[in-house]
């Protein structure tokens, strides 16, 4: 083993303590964890695992929060994907200027957005659902998402394109059965950060909902308010917001680092 | 080659109908906002400049964008370089270069306010490890609730543990794209490691830093859930940044002229500083 690779271990294991303790915290008990500092779990206990997974008002906090998610990828993926075709092929008028304002969308602080969207989904009246969440969360994934595939579309040369006229095929069609599945790692990579940046954000999340489309994040600040400091129940909902994540990772573990590296800057 | 087609515009239309329901509606509220003044019940008075006037002049905003400032500067003082590093002494190939990376992006994909209570019970005085060790271990009196300087060390030691991993993927992508050739070449020439990375690796991750100090400068200046749920802003306002004060007076007080007022100049600012940072590092591409 080479001598610089202890500082990725280094690295790693720095990572890792502060969600070990979290994971740690979620099977201890109350009393334990009050009673002083213990560096395993010392009567190990799944009774904050079976709290979330019996009570409503916890297990639907998983729930909202991947449908809003999961909804927002499907939005923020399917019109990024022609605008960015647009980008990668053609040259229009206000094209850069029209690309640079998308981007702008991305600087936008949460904060800055908060309450206007409030006013604005209420308005049109869906606020409190999943489709409000996942609208905000468009904001800035669309612009990030336009931005990834127009890199990996440049990639792609336009030969492609004009073979696939010329053998009759219409521009649809060309696209859904040829042009798709050549950048599918393109859309892989897209719909990871599309996923990434909605599943950890709660700012907009939290403002836009009340009951019925309440995130987990949501969720867990409440209890942590209102019913006393639960240390373990929070570390577990904690512990269960990694899941998904990591899931989703190991699908695009290969993809990661060159979705933004083929992105133009 | 691009062609010039003005059919481009039919197909951004769907994007432009999002972000324009999206972004200009919630815009032109907050414009709309920051010159009246309301007293509650739907009655609003023109204002003119003064919400803006008020905002420059007043020290609270600047304490806060000092303190934002503060913040940025010093994540992008560790953030980049500690990435650039941690790239650089990684496999290039072999069965652990997937481990690596799943392990190292791992912190990005957990929700923000779980960052922060994650933290909050990792440095818990007496409960949680990094405190105990601090206090009970060493003997360094460390609290987060009681002393300004180790709510920052705090804030910054937990974004650099949420967020450098960014800049590891990007420059590393940057990385293994060099050909070997290069290597080769410069092993011939006999150049020393410092000029291998100034002379081929640095040039060949350029681009992928400018998009990590990019990211990671509009992602700082705009960060709010991870400070506000592991210290409040506290202790007193030593750790309030932009953000937790624009909901605290938007949200909190109610105060929209204000509140829409300081909303402009903050996104004005991110808007500045992004747009300097692109130019500086760009420029030497145009010649």
């Amino acid at each position: 083993m080479k001598k610089r690779y202890i500082i990725p271990i280094v690295y790693i294991a720095f990572l890792m303590l502060p969600i070990y303790w979290l994971v740690a915290m979620s099977f201890k008990t109350t009393n334990e964890i009050l009673a002083g500092f213990s560096l395993f779990p010392q009567t190990f206990t799944l009774a904050n695992y079976r709290v979330i997974f019996t009570d409503p008002t916890w297990y639907w906090g998983y729930i909202n929060s991947i449908s809003y998610v999961t909804l927002n990828t499907v939005i923020s993926v399917t019109v990024a994907l022609p605008a960015a075709y647009a980008f990668s092929r053609y040259r229009f008028l206000g094209d850069k200027q029209l690309f640079f304002w998308l981007l702008t969308n991305r600087m936008a602080p949460a904060a800055v957005f908060a309450l206007p969207f409030f006013q604005l989904y209420s308005a049109v009246g869906i606020f409190d659902t999943y489709l409000a969440v996942a609208l905000a969360h468009t904001l800035f994934n669309v612009p990030l998402a336009v931005w990834i595939l127009e890199g990996f579309m440049g990639g792609v040369p336009k030969e492609l394109d004009e073979t696939a006229y010329v053998d009759g095929y219409s521009f649809p069609r060309f696209f859904v059965t040829i042009f798709l599945p050549t950048i599918k790692a393109g859309v892989g990579v897209a719909a990871f950060f599309c996923f990434m940046f909605s599943w950890v954000e709660l700012l907009l999340a939290k403002t836009l909902t009340a009951v019925a489309a309440k995130p987990i994040a949501a969720t867990m600040t409440k209890t942590a308010s209102s019913a006393g400091y639960e240390l373990g129940l929070l570390a577990a909902a904690g512990t269960l917001t990694i899941i998904p994540g990591a899931i989703v990772i190991y699908f695009v573990r290969n993809y990661i680092a060159k979705g933004f590296a083929l992105g133009r800057v | 080659m691009k062609t010039q087609n003005n059919r481009g515009w039919f197909f951004v239309l769907p994007v432009l109908l999002l972000v324009a329901f999206n972004a200009l509606i919630p815009i032109m509220t907050v414009v709309n906002y920051s010159v009246q003044e309301t007293f509650g019940n739907n009655v609003f008075f023109w204002q003119g400049l003064d919400w803006f006037q008020q905002l420059l002049n007043s020290d609270r905003f600047h304490a806060a964008l000092g303190r934002q400032f503060l913040f940025t500067g010093l994540i992008l003082v560790i953030e980049i370089p500690l990435g650039i590093i941690i790239a650089l002494s990684m496999p290039r190939q072999g069965v652990w270069v997937p481990v690596c990376l799943v392990l190292m992006a791992l912190p990005m994909l957990i929700p923000w306010n779980v960052v922060g209570a994650m933290w909050n019970i990792f440095t818990l005085p007496d409960i949680g490890l990094l405190g105990y060790l601090m206090n009970h271990t060493l003997g360094i009196n460390y609290d987060m609730t009681q002393n300004p300087l180790a709510a920052w060390v705090t804030i910054i030691t937990m974004d650099v543990w949420h967020w450098t991993s960014l800049v590891v993927l990007l420059s590393y992508a940057g990385l293994v794209s060099i050909p070997d050739a290069y290597y080769q070449a410069a092993k011939i020439d006999g150049a020393s490691n410092w000029s291998v990375f100034r002379y081929i690796q640095l040039p060949k991750m350029k681009t992928v830093l400018t998009i990590a100090i990019l990211l990671r400068f509009m992602d700082s200046f705009n960060i709010y859930t991870e400070p506000f749920v592991l210290t409040g802003g506290g202790p007193g306002n030593s750790t309030t940044l932009l953000s937790i004060d624009l909901v605290k007076i938007a949200l909190g007080q109610f105060d929209l002229g204000p509140a829409a007022a300081m909303s402009l100049i903050y996104f004005a600012i991110t808007l500045l500083v992004s747009w300097l940072f692109y130019t500086l590092m760009t420029k030497d591409d145009a010649k």
